[in-house]
């Protein structure tokens, strides 16, 4: 007997969720999408710090400055910004040359130059390491050179000269985030609420599914806007109400399940044998609820995101400076005509990460209930 | 018999289907022909291919699976043709019933719409003549008061009457094939009987040939003219009905013919104790009813019912479905409300609620029929059996659950390695035997047996009702042994109970019982049961 037991692990059965991931393994779309997901989730959780602007910093000399590969200032800009940064000196210039990535500047003045004056030229955004090389006896003319800050905006960059880059990762990072936790928030309420109404049955299943019909009746934008009223504009608010919605149709979905599992021969062989109500819960319903909710929160993540965007579309969502899809979707979504990446960009994200969404629901569901369809 | 023509002839017909695991050849070559006017049937235990044949030439298969030879109806090869083309055949020339009436009738639609819609298409018939042709076929399948059956919907129905509105759809178009497969497994023995009849009846009328899909041999001999035997998708053994049936060449149907389990069990001492007792046991169900619905509906399903189960000793409860078996079955072992005294061993336990009967599960365990709801798809075989040992021996450590858990399977013939692996990965006949597992685990003193055998194959039953006797000899168990197929209750009971709308209609010693029944209704059962006289009338 116990020789058996000692070499017991050498058949090890494919379980149902073996089997699902074989499955999913096989669908070519869902297995891509999830790698996409991965890829975008990672680039939101790691991309902000590793781009070289953060996505507060304003460059005020690039404002709307459209997506380019090469960097900035371009040759042309390069002779607007020294003008631009010599007149605030008050001197003239007197000639001005490039040596690789340096200017050299020539300036004069009716007055002595002080030599603190570099600081307007480091000021600008387009240079950097100001020094002065050389200064005439009289102080009155002044050799300066700066190097050329080159700067790459692959997205180019908002109304208010922010990197579009760093914006678009930053509010990936808040979006995907809202629709984890949301969703997350959502499916635990739903799934703990709709098991007990569903195992319990009678009564108090009655009754706890005329509340879900009450609270479905409550319209959804004037109660975010009356929380919005009342605690103000507030990111955490944000998931609340989100989360307070969504865990309606999750309540009734697992509710459902539940209703059926309860019937089923196994549980009625678990309490043949005896077996508690704690334990028919744990190791019997929620088991094997768990496929339908699994699929139901990968279908519920983009749900959010919408919802999220949409809110925010409508400024009652994440506030500045703070971003999120929809808001970037929002602000290009004004400046279509002038400065269209500002939409492009924030909406490509966001459709893509939707899709993939979708695609990676759609095959879990048909990896986890392999009907023959 | 007449010898005709042949108009539907399968060649080389192969069905294999995608898996994950690789592709799975169902069918592997198969050539069958059928006769104008005759009845072949197709025999074959679960997983034989002899449905999946019919499928494929029906162009009926699953999406991943795919079939290859040549299916000639009628100088068309079945197979290769379009869509369109196909539908000129199936549903028309070809058409099929099936096993679960329910499921194949739209529960939306009224049994008179569901007939009338193929009949005005495939025929281009106006609406009243159609409604009236659609009146000659309920009456041609003996459907009691048609007009007032055409408003009906199919959960209005039983389940013989439904299976008789399938029969009267298959005949809308007056086809030359009928294909039937499995029609009254679903049924019980005594409307079996009656359908099968009809169908013989429609066929000598109309003259369509008819293909049967069974798994049931007896219903096969008094059935069919041919019959080709199939086993892992080949056809093992054709020729005449009564030729298999009096010299099978074949081992494989030689022991399917010898799967009737044999042997019966003698009663136990009349000093043994008594162990399960049950006097005027009633149990009401309440339908619908309530704050708004009005009064409640109450069907009583077991009535007035009592019972004495002695230690080793079996008890046979016998009945059609809604007979209250099952029912009964449950009360005793407190799994339902019920009212009347209800005592095992020396204690009243017709009271007890859920914490107090608790110890008492142990002794009292249950055996379902169905193997594949019965055990939690998300758990190991492990898990399942030893779940009982986390309620009754908190104490033991998980080592000692495993010992016990290879303990249990080697008792009931399963490979001990088959702890780890999951449910599904078994055959049914595997699975009652894990379900026996799990209840024996526990040692129990009584044991319910819900119809443990109904959903497995005959070959399997029989090893099935082996390993019940032979556990019940070794422990010295009680059996309450519930089912609606008499063989297997004449080969495992001493003393059989006939229930009947909640009654006991007759009880006794099962050998008085099988050789002079005394209420008509066992007569019925016996003769529906045990009967072998042909259906067919031509013959």
């Amino acid at each position: 007997m116990t020789d058996i037991a000692a070499t017991a692990p050498a058949v090890v059965g494919r379980s149902l969720w073996g089997d699902a991931w074989a499955r999913l393994k096989a669908n070519r779309a869902a297995m891509f999408s999830l790698y996409y997901l991965a890829f975008i989730a990672v680039i939101s959780v790691f991309g902000p710090s590793l781009v070289p602007h953060r996505y507060t910093t304003i460059y005020a000399d690039y404002v709307r400055t459209p997506p380019s590969f090469s960097a900035y200032p371009k040759a042309d800009k390069i002779e607007t910004a020294l003008n631009e940064a010599i007149k605030r000196m008050r001197v003239d210039i007197k000639k001005w040359r490039q040596e690789d990535n340096r200017i050299f500047v020539t300036v004069t003045s009716p007055k002595p130059i002080d030599d603190r004056s570099v600081r307007y030229l480091d000021r600008s955004d387009a240079f950097d390491d100001t020094k002065i090389e050389s200064k005439s006896p009289d102080g009155l003319e002044a050799v300066m050179s700066a190097s050329i800050r080159q700067q790459y905006f692959l997205f180019g960059t908002d109304n208010t000269g922010r990197d579009l880059l760093s914006r678009t990762l930053m509010a990936g990072r808040i979006s995907l985030a809202i629709g984890l936790l949301a969703g997350v928030v959502a499916g635990v309420i739903g799934v703990l609420y709709g098991a007990t109404a569903g195992f319990a049955g009678g009564k108090i299943d009655e009754v706890m599914m005329r509340i879900v019909d009450v609270l479905y009746s409550l319209p959804f934008i004037f109660f975010v806007i009356m929380l919005v009223v009342f605690f103000g504009r507030n990111f955490v608010l944000m998931f609340l109400a989100v989360g307070a919605v969504l865990w309606l149709d999750m309540a009734r979905i697992v509710r459902g399940q539940a209703l059926s599992i309860r019937r089923q021969e196994y549980v009625q062989a678990a309490e043949a044998m005896g077996v508690g109500q704690r334990g028919i819960l744990i190791r019997h319903v929620i088991p094997n609820l768990l496929g339908p909710v699994v699929i139901y929160m990968t279908l519920l993540v983009p749900h959010v995101i919408i919802l999220e965007s949409f809110l925010s579309f409508l400024g009652l969502g994440v506030q500045e400076p703070m971003t999120s899809w929809g808001v970037l979707i929002s602000t290009g979504a004004h400046n279509i005509g002038s400065a269209n990446w500002l939409l492009l960009f924030p909406a490509f994200f966001l459709v893509s990460t939707l899709f993939a969404l979708n695609f990676v629901g759609d095959g879990l569901r048909d990896a986890l209930d392999p009907r023959d369809r | 018999m007449v010898a005709s023509e042949t108009i539907l002839s399968v060649k080389d017909l192969r069905v294999r289907f995608r898996t994950l695991d690789g592709a799975v050849e169902a069918v592997k070559g198969i050539n069958i022909h059928v006769n104008a006017g005759e009845t072949v049937a197709v025999v074959g235990e679960s997983g034989s291919g002899k449905s999946q044949t019919m499928m494929a030439a029906m162009s009926l298969l699953a999406s991943n699976g795919e079939a290859t030879g040549v299916v000639d109806y009628r100088g068309r090869n079945l197979l290769t043709l379009s869509k369109s083309e196909l539908n000129q055949v199936r549903g028309r020339k070809i058409s099929m019933i099936f096993q679960e009436p329910m499921t194949s009738l739209d529960p939306l639609y009224s049994i008179g719409n569901q007939l009338i819609e193929p009949i005005r298409r495939h025929r281009g018939l106006g609406a009243a003549e159609a409604r009236e042709e659609a009146l000659k076929l309920l009456r041609l399948v003996q459907i009691p008061d048609p007009e007032r059956r055409m408003k009906s919907y199919p959960h209005e129905m039983s389940g013989g009457q439904r299976q008789r509105v399938m029969i009267a759809m298959a005949l809308a178009n007056d086809p030359d094939i009928l294909i039937a497969d499995e029609p009254t497994t679903a049924l019980d023995v005594t409307i079996q009987a009656q359908i099968l009849m009809l169908l013989a009846e429609l066929q000598r009328k109309l003259g369509m040939a008819i293909v049967f899909i069974t798994h049931d041999l007896g219903i096969v001999r008094r059935f069919a003219d041919r019959v080709y035997v199939m086993r892992c998708g080949e056809v093992v053994e054709e020729g005449e009905a009564e030729a298999i049936f009096v010299s099978p060449q074949h081992a494989y149907t030689k022991m399917l013919l010898a799967a009737e389990p044999t042997g019966t069990k003698a009663p136990p001492p009349p000093n043994a104790p008594v162990l399960l007792e049950g006097r005027n046991v009633e149990v009401t169900f309440r339908i619908g009813g309530g704050f708004l619905a009005g009064e409640p509906l109450m069907l009583r399903a077991v009535d007035h019912i009592s019972i004495r189960l002695k230690r080793n000793q079996t008890i046979g409860i016998v009945g059609e479905s809604g007979s209250g078996k099952s029912t009964l079955g449950r009360a005793l072992l407190r799994l339902l409300p019920s009212d009347g005294l209800i005592r095992f061993g020396d204690r009243d336990i017709s009271g007890a609620d859920r914490q107090a009967m608790r110890p008492l599960r142990r002794e009292l365990q249950l055996v379902f029929q169905d193997p594949f709801g019965s055990l939690s798809p998300r758990m190991t075989v492990g898990q399942v059996i030893t779940e009982g040992l986390l309620v009754h021996e908190p104490t033991l450590s998980g080592r000692q659950r495993d010992l016990r858990a290879v303990e249990a399977l080697r008792e009931v013939g399963l490979d001990p390695n088959a702890r780890n692996r999951y449910p599904h990965e078994f055959s049914g006949g595997q699975r009652q035997r894990i379900a026996i597992a799990r209840a024996m685990i526990l040692k129990p003193k009584v044991v319910v047996l819900d119809e443990p055998t109904s959903a497995l194959d005959r070959s399997v039953q029989k090893q099935i009702v082996e390993l019940l006797r032979k556990l019940q000899a070794d422990h010295e168990l009680s059996y309450l042994f519930i089912s609606h197929d008499l063989a297997v209750v004449r080969a495992m009971a001493d003393y059989i109970i006939v229930m009947k709308q909640g009654k006991i209609v007759e009880e006794g010693p099962t050998e008085a019982i099988f050789s002079n029944p005394q209420a008509s209704y066992t007569q019925t059962l016996m003769n529906a049961a045990v009967d072998v006289t042909r259906f067919r009338l031509s013959a």
